[in-house]
């Protein structure tokens, strides 16, 4: 037996580009059931996890995949955006408690949400160093974050620009770290948390700058009245929020119209659930209000649907590999046939010829697996990443 | 007697003695490799028996008879028949590793030694055969009808592929190593010019005509 390996080893490490290409085509027709397999149940795992705790979530009416998209994994799509009398809306009613969300901007890759401390008491997220934030401009990152970017608590993180063209638009805004969520094993590992109004002071809606009574310069001060006064653009307008500057920072406008992206309404229980959603059903003609788990049900379905064609793919691309597999074999044992002749007339029985045979294809069944099954560990070390990208960002 | 397919051999009688060299000549399909197969007992008479000193090959069973061949008969073909993801080495000890009959052990691998050093390939035993000549391919190919130490070598047209020069180099190794062993060696062969070397000519255009040998 050790012998029929020996011989079949040296066959296949002589003839190693064919025995790559095997090993190659077998594998790849064996990972892809097992790797689809593996990636859907993380995405339904991801994406139902996330759902099922987020019973209501009010946004502009529209896509309602796009809302619940943006609110529960903070994708690019963004949904129309509502206004703060939303959530003074579902106050009001006293049916649910709502935490509004603003998901508009980014610090380097990863999503600013704009929240109340509500979001982390709701999704029961503790800090593993240092604290929420307090004030405008103070920032609580999750994990993945400070791990990618090397930040830490006291550290600070700039805002994006939303477009670098854009000259009068969103300006950067310097953070400070407070905190550093726990590991939450969630889109939330991958966000930077900070108060709904400092996502307001990005956008430009609030803003801090140097108090036009200690002007010196009087040729800066345009002109100037009991209410108002007009300045130059040489004053000092503030891109970072400190002790300092903080008081000068103030807002312009009416704050009930601020925007948001959506609001997570937390139903005093399902009869409040019901009565909310009626309401919504019945007044509201520019806001939906959606349940999350049912919008993700009607994703995963389709999802599913595609992935039982897939499979049927996957089939019948195997059925075609395991015969060119087959021909592969049978043709390479035709022209091995004077060899396998030779081998006959020496002595060795047609059980040995079928044994060395049976060796080879062994070996590279042995390897076609080896590699199928560490590319599937390689596979589910980044399922959740790449299950991220594909389905959710 | 053997025939297949319009194809007759009869043979009254044939005998070989110990140590003999016995060159068989004749016309292409006259039946000189069948004359091989069947003193190997790769096939069966129809009819009569071959025997080997005390044992009747056609009685064998089919196992029995791969194990004889395997350990008392050693094959030389024309086109060598080594198999080139071997070694020169792995190729000489293959008959080994082909049956549980012989196993390799020290001696074994002195032999492959010494018989490669008889037949001046003992610096190329880790080469593959595609890095051969042809004349060191017929001498591993030698090497491994004779790693057995077998009593009667079958030799179908071991030269046939040879220059001149490396024929008669060869003839003489295949010789050498016979006399050595006390071996019979049982030749088909077209070279003409060699023939006054063996100890006995059967020319199967002569069998094939009726007249006996």
């Amino acid at each position: 037996m050790i012998d029929s390996f020996y011989l079949a080893w040296r066959y296949i490490v002589f003839n190693r580009v064919k025995t790559i290409t095997l090993v190659l085509c077998i594998s790849l027709i064996s990972f892809l059931p097992f790797s689809l397999k593996i990636l859907l149940k993380e995405s339904e795992h991801q994406l139902m996890s996330r759902a099922i705790t987020t019973p209501l979530l009010v946004g502009a009416k529209g896509n309602s995949l796009d809302l619940v998209m943006n609110s529960l994994y903070f994708s690019k799509e963004k949904p129309d955006f509502i206004s703060m009398k939303a959530v003074e809306k579902v106050m009001d009613s006293y049916l649910a408690l709502p935490i509004p969300l603003y998901t508009r901007f980014h610090a380097r890759k990863y999503p600013i949400v704009g929240t109340t401390l509500d979001y982390f008491e709701f999704r029961q997220h503790n800090i593993a160093d240092g604290r929420s934030f307090a004030m405008l401009g103070e920032a609580v990152i999750g994990v993945d974050v400070a791990t990618q970017l090397n930040l830490k608590v006291g550290d600070s993180l700039l805002s994006s620009p939303e477009n670098l063209f854009d000259l009068a638009g969103v300006y950067p805004l310097k953070m400070t770290v407070t905190g550093v969520l726990k590991k939450t094993n969630s889109v939330d590992d991958k966000a930077v948390f900070v108060d709904l109004k400092t996502t307001w002071v990005i956008q430009g809606l609030g803003h801090g700058h140097q108090d036009v009574k200690t002007i010196q310069d009087s040729s800066d001060v345009l002109s100037q009245s009991d209410k108002l006064v007009t300045t130059s653009t040489k004053i000092k307008q503030y891109t970072e929020i400190n002790l300092d500057n903080l008081d000068s920072f103030h807002f312009h406008g009416d704050p009930s119209i601020y925007p948001l992206t959506a609001i997570i309404a937390i139903p005093q229980d399902d009869k409040s659930a019901t009565i909310l959603r009626g309401r919504y059903l019945s007044e509201q003609k520019n806001k939906q209000i959606v349940r999350p788990k049912r919008v993700i049900e009607d994703l995963l379905g389709n999802i599913f649907q595609i992935k039982e064609f897939i499979d049927a793919v996957v089939f019948i691309v195997a059925i075609a590999m395991v015969l060119a597999i087959f021909l592969v074999f049978s043709l390479s044992f035709r022209l091995r046939q004077k060899e396998i002749n030779t081998i006959l007339h020496l002595g060795c029985s047609r059980g040995t010829v079928v044994q060395l045979i049976a060796a080879e294809i062994l070996i590279i069944a042995i390897f076609s697996g080896l590699l199928c099954f560490s590319s599937l560990l390689v596979l589910q070390n980044f399922q959740g990443e790449i299950v991220h990208k594909l389905f959710i960002s | 007697m053997y025939g297949i397919d319009g194809f007759h051999l009869s043979i009254p009688q044939l005998k070989f003695e110990d140590a003999e060299k016995v060159a068989i000549i004749g016309p292409s399909g006259s039946g000189k490799t069948t004359l091989l197969k069947l003193i190997s007992g790769i096939i069966q008479p129809q009819y009569g028996s071959i025997s080997i000193e005390d044992t009747v090959i056609s009685q064998l069973s089919d196992a029995e008879r791969r194990d004889y061949r395997i350990s008392n008969i050693g094959f030389i073909f024309q086109d060598f028949e080594l198999l080139d993801y071997l070694n020169v080495q792995d190729n000489i000890l293959h008959p080994f590793r082909i049956t549980k009959a012989l196993k390799i052990d020290v001696q074994t691998k002195a032999r492959v030694e010494a018989l490669s050093q008889e037949m001046g390939i003992a610096n190329k035993l880790n080469r593959l055969v595609n890095h051969l000549s042809q004349g060191e391919k017929q001498r591993a190919a030698i090497c491994r009808a004779m790693i057995t130490t077998p009593k009667l070598i079958l030799a179908d047209e071991a030269t046939g592929n040879l220059d001149p020069r490396n024929k008669t180099k060869i003839l003489d190794a295949l010789f050498r190593s016979t006399d050595k062993n006390n071996a019979t060696l049982i030749a088909v062969t077209h070279d003409h010019e060699l023939l006054d070397r063996f100890d006995r000519i059967i020319d199967f255009k002569q069998f094939c005509e009726g007249e006996g040998i």
